[in-house]
């Protein structure tokens, strides 16, 4: 199964921290600008479902999964 | 790009301007505008192409279409296009001297403050599973309903409930909802000319019911003042405001702005999303024999309005797609920007139109139908089109309460549409909305009736 990459748009990071709750882990937030950090943008296909929801529901559209 | 910026046209008058279907009366489009908006902006894509202008009193609008400039437009940062300024309208409905828009920065404070952050959505979900239920608690077994009351009555309950408090959305009944509708009547398009124009009756109306509201607050404050301090658990914002001493005046218009982005935009998405379900019997058992699965295991509302429910998130955003709350989002620009390879100068009004654009046949096969099937499986059809799908908006003003609206909307229809079924009492083509403000609303009449469902 190819790997993918976590991407985050900071033009677009409201800091709404719903991607905090769908994939615990791979995602922090930077309290300094209130926008999120990929902690682990290559958290393997076993999360991938998670990251999926991340993507789907972040009120910003601020998250997309890159495909290696 | 493909063009250079030194080559690129500079003047206004080098962006198309649309042609005329009601004549200039000396305020250019206005006319039209207070008539048929949505004929004018289809008419600026269809003669202009990307972008193209009309003209508001003596001010200069120009619209553009397509990913590629509403990617400039709504990525554009505030210093370059400035959102207040282009709203004349609301600041008479707001109050002088109440800031009603902050900057992309404040308003992502606020969004922490205010509790729309994700953590805080499970406890507005069980708010609004509430509220719901005490609508409908006099229902009996069947009836009729007015949608534009019922849904505008039930989100001033929501909104006030979760933005400002329970203890004050407790003082509220149907006296605060009637007043705030006819606040955002007000929002006639003759405020570009000026917001305080002299013998327009739906200003003077508009001007009244702030009375009405501010009296409203007063009553509410005088009792808070009566009753004496309460612990600390007890209070919500109106006692955090009482105790800096801000008069009622201006604690009613920081309510009304705090109200108002979520309060005629989701009572609007709730009614045209049961209309498009009663006019599509067969997706809308698929979304109930959805719902019914979902719950069999008598789980709370509270609970799955914050999770996947995709028959009736499909059959929402298909809702928002097809009747966008707000018709036209505007910038007045700051400072020269490019957009669809013309430079506009500073003072023009800027902007893009949701109702357009979400209707745009390239982006969106059989763009006049109702077709949830755009949003499941690998279409995806919102995010695919991430800059023309714009019910919210998009980039840095996208709506910050888009997840909260969403959730809002899967907890009312998780109530209703398992507990009721509906069936419109007037044609179909008769639900439509009244556009001669800028705060669209149903228009009346639009009357349904409900029927319990057998063994609910």
């Amino acid at each position: 199964m190819a790997g993918y990459r976590v991407v985050a748009d900071l033009g677009l990071c409201q800091g709404h921290q719903m991607c905090l709750g769908e994939a615990p882990g791979v995602f922090a937030m930077d309290a300094a600008t209130d926008q999120v950090v990929v902690t682990d943008p290559t958290p393997g296909p076993d999360r991938r479902a998670e990251v999926e929801a991340a993507v789907t529901y972040c009120p910003a559209m601020a998250l997309s999964i890159q495909e290696d | 790009m493909t063009t250079q910026a030194p080559d690129l046209p500079g003047a206004i008058s080098a962006i198309p301007e649309v042609s005329y279907a009601v004549a200039d009366d000396g305020t250019g489009h206005l006319a039209e505008m207070r008539v048929d908006p949505i004929g004018l902006f289809e008419r600026v894509h269809a003669e202009c192409g990307s972008i193209g202008r009309f003209r508001l009193a003596d001010k200069d609008v120009v619209l553009v279409f397509g990913a590629e400039a509403h990617e400039q437009f709504f990525r554009a940062p505030e210093s370059t296009l400035d959102q207040a300024a282009a709203y004349p309208f609301m600041t008479p409905i707001f109050g002088k001297g109440v800031v009603f828009d902050a900057s992309p920065e404040e308003r992502q404070q606020m969004l922490k403050n205010q509790a729309l952050k994700g953590d805080m959505m499970r406890g507005h979900a069980s708010t609004i599973e509430h509220e719901i239920r005490r609508m409908v608690a006099g229902w009996g077994d069947e009836g009729e309903i007015d949608l534009l009351d019922f849904f505008a009555e039930l989100t001033i309950y929501t909104t006030s409930s979760c933005l400002i408090g329970k203890p004050f959305r407790e003082e509220l009944d149907g006296r605060f909802a009637q007043a705030y509708h006819d606040l955002e009547r007000g929002t006639d398009a003759l405020a570009y000319v000026d917001p305080y124009l002299e013998g327009v009756e739906s200003f003077e109306v508009r001007d009244r019911a702030r009375e009405t509201l501010v009296g409203l607050v007063q009553d509410i404050i005088d009792r808070r003042r009566e009753r004496g301090t309460v612990p600390r658990e007890e209070r919500d914002l109106l006692d955090v405001l009482i105790s800096i001493d801000m008069t009622a005046d201006y604690i009613t218009g920081v309510f009304i702005s705090m109200m108002f982005a979520g309060h005629h935009t989701s009572s609007g998405t709730a009614a045209w999303t049961l209309i498009e379900l009663m006019r599509h019997p067969d997706y809308t058992a698929q979304v109930v024999a959805e719902l019914d699965e979902l719950y069999a295991d008598g789980s709370e509302v509270s609970f799955q309005a914050l999770r996947a429910i995709p028959k009736l998130e499909a059959a929402l955003k298909e809702a928002l797609r097809l009747h966008p709350p707000l018709i036209i989002l505007m910038r007045v620009v700051q400072e020269e920007i490019e957009l669809a390879g013309h430079l506009v100068p500073p003072g023009t009004i800027v902007a893009a139109s949701p109702r357009v654009s979400n209707r745009l046949a390239e982006d969106f096969p059989r763009p006049d139908a109702f077709d949830p099937a755009r949003y499941l499986d690998q279409r995806q059809e919102d995010r695919v089109n991430q800059w023309t799908w714009i019910p919210f908006g998009a980039g840095r003003h996208r709506c910050v309460g888009n997840a909260f609206a969403m959730m809002q909307l899967k907890a009312i229809f998780s109530v209703l549409l398992r507990d009721y079924e509906f069936e419109m009492t007037q044609p179909s083509e008769d639900y439509r909305d009244d556009v001669s403000k800028m705060v669209i609303q149903l228009a009346k009449p639009c009357r349904v009736r409900y029927r319990r469902r057998a063994g609910r």
